[in-house]
């Protein structure tokens, strides 16, 4: 009975590792035909499902991905024969072909990130100074627990109201459309804010006391033992919180769904509308098929990446360091 | 000078409190508002197909409970594993990666799901998008297990073993029951997530306008469906969308002050 407790017990934690690096693999493998297809320059290409005519990119091919990208050419024929043979042979539909690249979702991804955070941050930080070191013990319990519950409303509400009652002002304030990447990334830094400002309380409250009150009793006012004392103290852990936090943005579909405008292009401005890679995937995953799947795939694998990259990051580095 | 510097430090603060409650109350007050406009009892005992949300609700529930079945005791026993069996190196790197996938973006793992279920299934399905919620959960169960028990004081454990009880019976009788309400707290937080979730089900669960308990295809969610409902461009649809909302959130609220009230009342 211990043995076999001990066995799932292990078992159980062992899922764990099997499920991350089962997701890796899945991705990968979904992935798969679209790298083979678009290699790396599928992060610099903006184009989404679009017809090219094969010719052009014959020639930036290597021979050996064209065999395999393309059913039609015929299987006895040298690859460096193919663009010939597909230019005589074949009818004009079949001629053109859809490329997809991924710059856009990837680019609307990080900027609205970084819109998100840089609207978070000064609140988030001034509610987590509020929490540790103004209000007194009971208003700074009840304030937590409401922004506790802010972290709790489901994201999809925020983008409901951030889309029907948010985004309206903003862009009567700013004028465009009221889609758009700032849109988008304001409502998203709404929703990252509580996460933000509790795990920057958290790290606030690990400078000993002994330290603040030295400061108070050297004369120092508040604000000269937060801004002395307490954010070198924490700094680590405070960046560690904020990184997180941009794990959570990079990673959000709904609110930006409701809010981003879902269109393939580059933002001309901050307020005209572009797309994400959630969002890309949530809005075109049903329809897509063949090589249009795998391309997502292949966005949902570069998401993976990066906010596994960044999570590690705030992790291990900033978060262990601050310890 | 340094004094007036200080006030008004201080006042930007308490500025930025404000701003951040003042979110919570918008974004309450409209669903309270939008969503008591358009909220009728009969939205509990009609379905969808006939302008409820009757099957979406209890849809909901169910893919969250299930989900909840699968993660709980897989989430509960790789904590226990991280906490009271697993030594040095293995045990932290499991409690890393956990830590890591709490964080993964959601819809990632719906397209995971996507590939391993709902693909050689056929088609979406009540069980894939339980699996995928039960994914989301699995971590912050962990977690929740994880530090909890390390709460547990070493003395009880030792009492325990001194009495002779095998580890096992320690764990469970003695550890667990000591950590008990924190786990509860911590897997009552993690449910009101995933009742919330939408992402991992738009291409696992998807949706239905009807009653359905039959977990081999396409599940009514009532998240995915306030995300197609919103997105019609009828007006009644979308005030049923608010109203949808309005009772998720409720929904949602309650589960998390329950949890929070129960270690509350413990102290």
């Amino acid at each position: 009975m211990e043995k076999i407790f001990q066995k799932l017990s292990l078992a159980s934690a062992t899922l764990v590792f099997i499920l991350l690096i089962g997701i890796f693999m899945t991705l990968y493998s979904a992935a798969k035909p679209a790298i083979e297809e678009f290699g790396v320059n599928f992060i610099t290409n903006p184009a989404w499902n679009k017809e090219v005519p094969l010719t052009n990119e014959v020639e930036t091919k290597a021979p050996s991905t064209l065999t395999t990208q393309d059913s039609v050419a015929d299987d006895d024929s040298i690859a460096d024969e193919d663009d010939d043979m597909l230019l005589d042979d074949d009818e004009e539909d079949i001629a053109t072909k859809t490329i997809y690249g991924g710059l856009v979702p990837i680019v609307g991804t990080l900027l609205s990130t970084l819109i998100a955070l840089a609207f978070a941050m000064p609140i988030a930080m001034g509610i987590a100074v509020f929490l540790a070191e103004i209000a007194p013990k009971n208003i700074s319990n009840v304030v937590g627990i409401a922004i506790e519950l802010l972290a709790a409303i489901p994201s999809i509400i925020f983008g409901m109201w951030g889309l029907y009652y948010f985004a309206p002002i903003i862009a009567d304030i700013v004028g465009g459309y009221q889609v758009s990447l700032l849109t988008a990334g304001l409502v998203l830094g709404v929703m990252i804010l509580p996460f933000m400002a509790a795990i920057t309380r958290d790290s606030m409250n690990t400078t000993p006391a002994v330290l603040k009150e030295s400061a108070y009793a050297l004369g120092a006012t508040k604000f000269e033992v937060i801004k002395d004392i307490i954010f070198p103290y924490s700094k680590v852990g405070i960046i560690g919180s904020i990184i997180l936090a941009l794990g959570r943005a990079l990673g959000e579909t709904m609110a930006v769904a409701f809010l981003i405008g879902s269109i393939f292009e580059l933002p001309k401005a901050i307020n005209s509308p572009t797309i994400s890679i959630p969002v890309a995937m949530a809005n075109n995953f049903g329809e897509a098929s063949g090589l249009g799947e795998s391309a997502l795939f292949y966005l949902a694998l570069i998401l993976f990446i990066i906010s596994f990259a960044v999570i590690s990051l705030a992790k291990f580095y900033f978060l262990k360091k601050a310890k | 000078m340094r004094l007036l510097i200080n006030k008004i430090f201080l006042g930007l603060s308490i500025l930025s409190a404000l701003i951040g409650l003042s979110f919570l109350a918008w974004i309450l007050i409209t669903l309270f508002l939008k969503g008591l406009g358009s909220f009728h009892f009969s939205l509990f005992v009609n379905d969808l197909i006939d302008g409820g949300l009757r099957n979406l609700i209890v849809g909901q529930m169910i893919l969250a409970g299930l989900a909840s079945a699968i993660g709980i005791p897989l989430g509960m026993a790789a904590g226990i594993y991280i906490q009271e069996y697993g030594q040095g190196r293995y045990a932290s790197l499991i409690r890393d990666l956990s830590d890591i996938m709490m964080s993964a973006p959601s819809i990632v793992i719906g397209a995971f799901v996507y590939a391993i279920v709902v693909v050689p299934m056929g088609g979406t399905s009540g069980w894939a998008g339980a699996i995928a919620l039960a994914i989301m959960m699995i971590p912050v169960v962990i977690n929740t297990t994880d530090s909890m028990l390390s709460l547990v004081p070493r003395e009880l454990r030792e009492a325990g073993i001194a009495l002779g009880a095998s580890k096992y019976k320690v764990i469970i009788d003695i550890v667990i029951k000591a950590a008990k309400v924190g786990i509860m707290t911590g897997i009552l937080l993690a449910f009101a997530r995933i009742v919330g979730e939408t992402a991992p089900l738009l291409f696992t669960s998807e949706t239905s306008n009807y009653f359905s308990l039959n977990l081999n295809e396409s599940f009514p969610s009532l998240t995915v469906s306030i995300y197609d409902l919103a997105n019609e461009p009828e007006e009644s649809s979308r005030d049923l969308a608010w109203a949808a909302s309005f009772i998720l959130t409720v929904m949602v609220l309650i589960i998390n002050l329950t949890g929070r009230f129960i270690t509350r009342n413990k102290k």
